[in-house]
């Protein structure tokens, strides 16, 4: 039975038992005198009975989905023969991947032994029965739970109070679903990371100064070849943000202080949502504005200067990421700058200051803090960036401060090894999600000290 | 590139909000005005002003003289229109975009709202202290020093120390703070911060101080010190103040101005506005019929 | 720093010394004054310039592409050719080589082009896919074999760029170096025989992925990416709406409310690429989703839109004003009666303009969909969540990575339909707020 089968009936059941919950009730009624004899309105005891029904089966119908596919795999890796079974892990993925392409039908090659058709075959008919046990077990399921809840319906049963609680506790598993994404980024991110640092160790990937992952894919070579220290990575992230940061910081800044402290209300109305459509625009359009439009832009005119420019120089992929950013910048300086009291402001102005010497000596020391807060989650912004970089920055991990070669980030990097060809075992895969982890670290650590100065700031004024 | 700004520009907002600076031909004595407007040695003339904010009418056809070395305070209603006129003393209404004032301004007989005249200059010589106190988020060194550093009245670090210390003692505030000049200007209590405000405003070295409601703010103990520190310093400013408080007016001022509705209705020597108010409006407010 | 008290001589400034003094720098700060304002208009100028150039640089690569050169042959449908015994069976209609019977039409109109190489070139004019044009006709009436039509067939994308060079008035030359000196003369001849005109590119809305950017159209990305927002609007819009009212009005403040709130504010700001390795570990790897499906790409989106939706929730809940809630617990509802009845209704609209430009955003993304397999090259348009498929920024990022010249102008073009679906759901949600906005 497919899925989408199994839920539509699990939906007509669930319906079915709201309705007879609820016919139940009003016939509870009538035999002790009315409505007025129930302790909450008839529709609550038919959503009583329908939680009863429906809840049972979701919670299989999610255990089934987590555990169903490794129980399988791993039947089906001891059906192997020992041969198959007793290669390195990465070699175990790809037969895996093999034989599941296979019992998908998505390859007919030929040159494939006997034993990856049994294989697929074995994995097909346990999938099948997998499906089949699912099917019986949730129908069981829905419907024990739906009797269950039926036979506790009397006329003092408390239906709304326990649906209520019932909604309650949905409420609650909804806002926990930001600490479960977070555990679950850390957890998955993290464990593949340890993987690979039992490979490679923590030092050479912090500290190393060669990154050259591609000499390790052979597999009589896992884990003892191929360079993997990142500092180039870092070295050329910094390279880049540090460009961006450098183009959208003043002009994202400057703007904010024009919009606010000279433009006219006719000039903010029109300009702010403007450059708020540069906030808008996806990211692999900068990404293709940087690759087509800046790059060669850049190499022209360091023609003309009789510089060396590289195709990627790691300037486009800056300046592009700077734009993007502008917009950004200019709105969270925008709301420290606007936080700042007009009395700060009066007081200066009627001192005899001008009004650049007002900004520069009262309005931005006052809106500082906000405005760093606002810096760092630019910063944050600019290190995660990936189609940017991608798409205009090189892939050779050159250990270079020089704007007009070519760098490669961290992003770039993980996009690299992940895409294409998936051995999830090879460190070389694994790297990725080592350097997955650092960015989820730093912009971390970046993010929640912008959020608490940026609060921190707020409360000072409010 | 440069050159495509206007200089008269820089500090006013741009030339349609900037309040017309046209002198009117004004009666000596406004009509609606009961008692003498003019004073002796006057420092700062003001004739036929009017002020809109937008379509609000806020100051009507007021004149009004404020001499040298006098406190003269402005009292009256809120919203009649008192700390309107103060604020158009030193052009800070240029502050607020929809403000137009019309009328003929003068400080030392030179017009304040003429195009040659230099709003920064102006403001350098008529200093404004504020109803709330408004120090800088700097240490109280930075903030006394503010003025004489933006206008390069120090020539070294000797004449800005000289200048700092010499306001603070002038507001009565040296002793309290001198051993801790280089904490937050924000870490002082309300009367020390006001009284900071105000030595900021006599760093520059003004020659007229507006004071908006200065103790509004503050209880009755800062509200004595500032008060008595008005008193001394009208012997070397002028001194125009807004203020609520009826007997902060008699305390402090020796000319009364009483505003109602953007008019002042009555000017006179402040015993007799309090004793003997010759306008029943005045006569009304004074004895607490309303206000 | 040294506080001589008590020294009541110092030295003051006299107000005509003061007023010199002030005067000596005006010069100099009206200078700077300008120069700083100046520096404000520049900024503010370059970010719309940057704007404009961004804009003008697609739409001045990608317009071109909503047209595609044609050519109209005289196509023989030769029933031996096509089909030899006659049989009219749908498995060999389908099998024919039709290509021979362009290769035969265009040489009717060129016969001097003799040698292999020369047909070769003749050949190439065409598109490869004028052959599935005319299997299709073929075999949606075979009657139509042993007859003559006249047929419009997509030029190969070469002399497309070359067709549409000459016709905006250039030389060609720089889009010339690809063809022959015998394909520009044999152009300018159908040309001049009025066999060649400019249509409207259907293809290109109707098509999935293609080696042949001719045939290559973003009908398959623009149906991936529906399923996946239909995927992500279905999960984060009821989870967001759910965790908000719980944040808002059932939570009591205490520090585990604080943890959740600050895992919400972070996670609206952690990298999308560390979203798609969690969905590559999680979905993929542990759930043994299949890769390239809409329905992984729609949950890591879930994942990362839940937190623009939650915000934007809680901003529309904390809007309705305590004293509906006062009323509505005032006549005895619940608390849990007293939202969905009362506050809920009144904060739709907030919640559901911050699920729209929640669901923009998702739907400009990119990084996380590389990570989950949906770069992959597929031609087929997807028919469901499950089917693979790729996304339309995917399918720019792909596009804008192949070396076919073509492959600019249509780059160009995808995303200015990107664009579009992007000004339409935020015009939406501008729409909705200005519609339903209310002032208590």
């Amino acid at each position: 039975m497919r899925l989408p089968t199994l839920l539509l009936i699990l939906a007509a059941t669930v319906l079915a038992a709201y309705f007879l919950g609820r016919q139940r009730a009003l016939s509870l009624a009538r035999q002790t005198g009315g409505i007025r004899s129930l302790h909450s309105l008839p529709k609550y005891y038919g959503y009583y009975a329908a939680l009863g029904a429906l809840l049972p089966g979701i919670a299989l119908l999610l255990m089934w989905a987590a555990f169903s596919e490794s129980l399988i795999t791993a039947r089906v890796v001891a059906s192997l023969p020992e041969v198959l079974r007793n290669q390195p892990e990465a070699q175990l993925g790809l037969t895996l991947n093999d034989i599941r392409n296979l019992a998908g039908g998505q390859m007919y090659d030929e040159s494939r032994s006997a034993e990856f058709a049994v294989a697929a075959d074995l994995y097909n008919s346990l999938r099948d029965a997998s499906r089949k046990i699912l099917a019986g077990l949730i129908i069981a399921l829905s419907f024990s739970g739906f009797a269950l809840a039926w036979f506790q319906l009397r006329p003092q049963f408390r239906a709304r109070n326990r649906v209520e609680a019932a909604f309650r506790s949905v409420l609650v598993l909804a806002s926990l679903l930001a600490i479960v994404t977070t555990i679950g980024i850390l957890l998955s991110v993290s464990f593949e990371a340890l993987r690979f640092f039992r490979q490679v160790p923590v030092s050479e990937f912090l500290f190393g100064l060669n990154w050259s992952p591609q000499t390790a894919i052979r597999a009589d070579q896992v884990g003892s070849s191929g360079a993997f220290g990142a500092v180039p990575l870092f070295v050329g992230t910094l390279l880049i943000s540090g460009i961006a940061l450098l183009v959208s910081v003043p002009i994202g800044l400057m703007i904010a202080i024009y919009l606010s402290e000279y433009a006219r209300p006719r000039l903010r109305r029109i300009v702010k949502p403007v450059l708020e459509v540069l906030a808008g625009i996806p990211t692999v359009v900068y990404g293709y504005f940087a690759a087509l439009t800046v790059a060669p832009v850049i190499r022209l005119a360091g023609q003309q200067l009789g510089l060396e420019v590289a195709s990627e120089a790691a300037l486009g992929a800056g300046l592009v990421m700077g734009i993007m950013i502008i917009p950004f910048v200019s709105s969270l300086s925008d709301d420290a700058i606007n936080a700042v009291p007009q009395a700060m402001r009066d007081g200066s102005f009627a001192l005899g200051a001008t009004r650049s010497e007002t900004i520069k000596r009262v309005v931005l020391p006052a809106a500082l803090p906000g405005i760093v807060g606002g810096v760092l989650l630019a910063a944050s912004r600019a290190i995660g960036e990936t189609m940017i970089v991608v798409m205009a920055a090189g892939l050779s991990a050159r250990l270079s401060f020089n704007p007009l070669e070519s760098v490669t980030t961290v992003t770039v990097q993980i996009v690299t090894l992940l895409v294409g060809d998936q051995e999830f075992d090879s460190p070389k895969t694994l790297a990725a999600f080592a350097l997955g982890l650092m960015l989820f670290i730093v912009t971390l650590i970046l993010n929640i000290i912008a959020l608490h100065v940026v609060r921190r700031y707020r409360e000072q004024y409010e | 590139m440069l050159r495509m700004e206007k200089p008269q520009d820089v500090v006013a907002p741009p030339a349609d909000a900037v309040p017309a600076a046209t002198p009117v031909e004004a009666p000596r004595i406004a009509p609606d005005t009961v008692g003498d407007v003019t004073a002796r040695d006057a420092v700062i003339c003001v004739r036929g002003a009017n002020v809109h904010y937008g379509d609000k009418h806020a100051l009507i056809n007021v004149s009004l003289d404020v001499a040298r070395n006098e406190v003269i305070a402005l009292i009256g209603p809120s919203g009649c229109g008192k700390s309107t006129f103060l604020r158009c003393l030193n052009r800070m209404n240029d502050t607020i975009e929809s403000a137009r004032v019309t009328g003929d301004f003068r400080l030392d007989g030179q017009d304040m709202y003429a195009r040659d005249t230099d709003v920064v200059m102006l403001r350098a010589r008529v200093g404004m202290v504020f109803q709330k106190p408004n120090p800088f988020p700097k240490s109280i060194y930075e903030n006394v020093a503010y003025g004489a550093r933006i206008h390069g009245l120090a020539a070294n670090r000797a004449e800005l120390d000289d200048i700092v210390y010499g306001s603070l003692e002038r507001a009565g505030l040296i002793d309290e703070v001198k051993d801790r000049l280089d904490d937050p200007g924000t870490g002082l209590s309300g009367g020390q911060q006001q009284r900071l405000c105000i030595a900021r405003t006599i760093a520059v070295n003004p020659e007229v101080i507006l004071m908006d409601e200065p103790c509004s703010a503050l209880d009755p103990i800062a509200t004595a010190r500032i008060e008595d520190l008005i008193d001394e310093l009208s012997e070397k400013y002028a001194i125009a103040i807004v203020t609520h408080s009826m007997q902060q007016a008699a305390r402090v001022s020796s000319r009364t101005a009483y505003f109602h509705l953007g008019r002042i209705i009555e000017v006179g020597p402040t015993d007799k506005i309090f004793t003997n108010p010759s306008h029943k409006l005045t006569e009304d407010y004074v004895t607490g019929r309303f206000g | 720093m040294m506080a001589n008290d008590g020294d009541r001589n110092r030295h003051q400034l006299s107000p005509e010394e003061t007023r010199r003094r002030v005067n000596a720098g005006l010069r100099r700060r009206y200078r700077s004054e300008q120069l700083f304002r100046f520096y404000g208009i520049c900024s503010v100028s370059l970010g719309v310039v940057f704007l404009l150039v961004l804009f003008g640089t697609i739409i001045g690569n990608g317009y071109s592409a909503f047209q595609q050169s044609f050519v109209r042959l005289d196509i023989h449908f030769d029933a031996e050719l096509v089909d030899p015994d006659g049989a009219r069976d749908p498995e060999v209609l389908s099998a024919a080589d039709y290509s021979l019977l362009v290769k035969s039409a265009l040489r009717e109109i060129v016969p001097e082009a003799g040698s292999r190489a020369e047909r070769r070139e003749l050949n190439g004019l065409v598109s490869a896919g004028a052959v599935f044009e005319l299997r299709e006709t073929v075999m949606a009436d075979a009657r139509i074999l042993g007859q003559t039509r006249s047929m419009w067939l997509p030029l190969a994308s070469e002399m497309d760029l070359w067709i549409k060079a000459r016709s905006a008035g250039e030389s060609g030359e720089d889009v010339g170096g690809r063809i022959s000196a015998n394909q520009r003369a044999w152009l300018e001849r159908l040309q001049a025989d009025d066999r060649i005109e400019l249509q409207f590119n259907k293809a290109f809305f109707s098509n999935g992925d293609s080696r042949e950017p001719e045939l290559a159209g973003v009908w398959g990305a623009t149906k991936g990416s529906f399923f996946m927002l239909l995927v992500t609007l279905l999960l984060s819009f009821p989870l967001g709406v759910a965790a908000a009212i719980y944040l808002e009005e059932f939570a009591r403040r205490s520090w585990w409310v604080d943890v959740v709130e600050v895992n919400i504010n972070n996670l609206a700001a952690v990298p999308s690429i560390v979203f798609g390795l969690l969905g590559l570990a999680v979905f993929i790897n542990f759930f043994g989703l299949p890769r390239s499906a809409p329905l992984v790409g729609g949950l890591v989106l879930t994942l990362m839109t839940l937190p623009v939706v939650i915000i934007a929730s809680r901003a529309a809940i904390k809007a309705v004003p305590p004293s509906v809630r006062e009323a509505a617990l005032g006549i005895g509802a619940s608390q849990m009666q007293m939202v969905f009845h009362h506050v809920l209704p009144l904060a739709l609209p907030g919640m559901l303009t911050g699920a729209i430009i929640g669901m923009a955003r998702a739907l400009g993304e990119s990084a996380p969909l590389l990570m989950i397999g949906m770069v992959a090259f597929i031609v087929d348009v997807p028919s469901g969540p499950m089917s693979p498929s790729t996304a339309l920024p995917v399918q720019i990022y792909l596009w804008a990575d192949s070396p076919e010249r073509a492959f600019v102008e249509r780059t160009s073009a995808a995303i200015m339909v990107l664009l579009a679906f992007l000004l339409v759901m935020n015009a939406t949600a501008v729409w909705l707020r200005s519609r339903f906005e209310r002032r208590w």
